[in-house]
């Protein structure tokens, strides 16, 4: 029997999940692969609503996979394709088939896509987006009608701990918190004092809410640095580059794993935070490695 | 102002093809300070064209005609004359120009010579930024005087994404501010970042109803 994942964040020393990314295609044999490799070994598999601005199999669809296979989903829901109405009635559909969390997020701009000229919605934000999840949680549409059937969702969001600057991305957070969050995962991060300095903010304003940490393992030097130039909010400290760069050839991804499991045991062991989100995108099937070098199954 | 950019000049040369005899018309107002339609915009457009019809042997006359306010048929009826010449009109004007040539000279083909893109000011020389979404709801209050609407590319109404690059960039471009990162700066300044804590209700799109409408009463 699945723990719902609300239960999970009361209950659970250590919350582990995992990110899904759904296929370009409706062959889903792969996803379901994944699922099946996966939905025992963490807490929650946590799907992306049309990652990077690409366009995919949807969210809410890989949801349903990984409800009928068992495990249990966390349904990413962002601003950038959707109105207000397309997204209550895509949490309506989600919910009345079973899917009761949601990672509330504001999305990559169509810019960064395979897409860039498509019209981006962005008609709510992440912050009045959980303001509509409590919404209809309290049995009301956003404009105020009764909804027949009551919902529940567990809510989510993210935060970006290593921004520069950091102070608006703070201020956004506190919104995020005061709108009402039972967990935040954060974007990658590779530094603990940092990650603690997140976590003392968060706590100052609510002491329930549980932090995941993100993980992103970095499997070479190529990959570092593209990542320290390119995905913002992300910063790779040189000493891990150094590392990466003395693995011996061919070994990048096992290194990569190394030093994933290291930091999560580091994040556990020094109670940083409550637990950890890994995602390793296109490497799914690598996620078990990082669990065991952890320790965590 | 409304700021305009000109036309590839392909597409300029393809849509005035058909004909022999054209009026090009310039506004004097805001795409003549943002370089696109002004009077000496109109004079080099219209010599490009003649040269152009010219190396393919097919001559085209050009008249000239700049109007101080395209947008408004007052002005746009001073050119009666002009366009009674010609078969067709080039319009140099923002979208609203060139439509109220289009009204006023009906059984005229009217085509824009330029593409209008946004209500902004001039950062420097040269160069313009857009600063206004004419959204009909003004924020600017809460905003410390930076419009999160268009200034953010996203159009975020209560902080920054998370994908503010280093120094406080926007995702997409790194060569342009991050609107929520110039807002924080702004109001902490002033001691008011408690203004940048307070909750925005999702926006009401329908503070203008489209299309666009005013009665306006006066004073």
């Amino acid at each position: 029997m699945v723990t719902p994942f609300r239960e999970t964040l009361k209950t659970k020393d250590f919350i582990v999940t995992a990110e899904a990314a759904p296929g370009k295609g409706s062959n889903v044999a792969k996803t379901i692969e994944h699922i099946e490799l996966l939905k025992d070994k963490v807490d929650g598999l946590n799907v992306t609503d049309n990652q990077s601005s690409v366009m995919r199999y949807p969210s809410v669809g890989v949801c349903l996979l990984i409800e009928e296979h068992g495990g249990e989903p966390v349904l990413q829901v962002t601003c950038r394709d959707r109105n207000r109405l397309a997204i209550q009635a895509d949490l309506l559909f989600a919910y009345s088939r079973g899917v009761s969390n949601v990672l509330c997020l504001t999305g990559d701009s169509v810019d960064v896509g395979d897409h860039k000229e498509a019209k981006q919605v962005f008609d709510l934000d992440s912050v009045q987006l959980i303001h509509l999840v409590h919404t209809l949680n309290s049995g009301k549409d956003m404009a105020g009608n009764e909804l027949d059937g009551s919902i529940d969702f567990c809510i989510g969001t993210s935060a970006s701990p290593s921004s520069d600057p950091l102070e608006p991305q703070l201020i956004k957070v506190e919104k995020k918190l005061r709108a009402g969050v039972s967990f935040i995962q954060t974007q990658a991060v590779y530094e603990l004092d940092e990650l603690k300095r997140f976590t003392e903010f968060v706590r100052n304003i609510d002491q329930d809410v549980k932090i995941l940490a993100g993980i992103v393992p970095v499997i070479g030097v190529k990959m570092a640095a593209y990542m320290n130039e390119n995905v913002p909010g992300v910063f790779i400290p040189q000493n891990l580059v150094d590392e990466l760069a003395e693995a011996p050839k061919g070994t990048g991804v096992s290194k990569g794993i190394e030093i994933a499991a290291r930091m999560i045991r580091q994040i556990r062991d020094a109670r940083v935070c409550d637990g950890v989100h890994i995602m390793f995108i296109g490497r799914e099937d690598r996620v078990p490695e990082i669990l065991a070098a952890a320790g965590l199954v | 102002m409304i700021i305009a950019e000109r036309k590839p000049m392909a597409e300029i040369s393809r849509a005035v093809a058909p004909y022999k005899k054209v009026l090009v018309a310039g506004c004097g107002t805001c795409v003549a300070v943002c370089w696109a339609g002004g009077e000496k915009e109109v004079g080099i457009l219209a010599a490009q064209l003649r040269l152009a019809r010219s190396a393919e042997e097919n001559e085209i006359v050009t008249l000239e005609a700049t109007v101080e306010r395209q947008c408004e048929k007052e002005m746009v009826m001073e050119l009666r004359d002009k366009v009674s010449e010609v078969e067709a009109v080039l319009s140099l004007a923002c979208g609203a120009g060139v439509q109220t040539m289009a009204d006023v000279f009906e059984d005229k083909p009217v085509f824009p010579a330029v593409n209008t893109t946004f209500i902004g000011m001039p950062e420097s020389e040269g160069v313009w930024v857009e600063m206004c979404g004419a959204c009909g709801d003004c924020y600017l209050d809460r905003t410390g005087g930076i419009c999160p609407v268009v200034r953010c590319a996203k159009g975020l109404l209560n902080g920054p994404c998370g994908g503010t690059r280093k120094g406080g960039k926007c995702e997409i471009d790194a060569g342009k501010d991050c609107a929520w990162v110039l807002i924080y700066r702004r109001l902490e300044k002033q001691g008011r970042l408690d203004l940048m804590r307070q909750y925005n209700a999702p926006k009401n799109f329908r503070a203008v109803k489209r299309p666009g409408r005013v009665q306006a009463v006066r004073a």
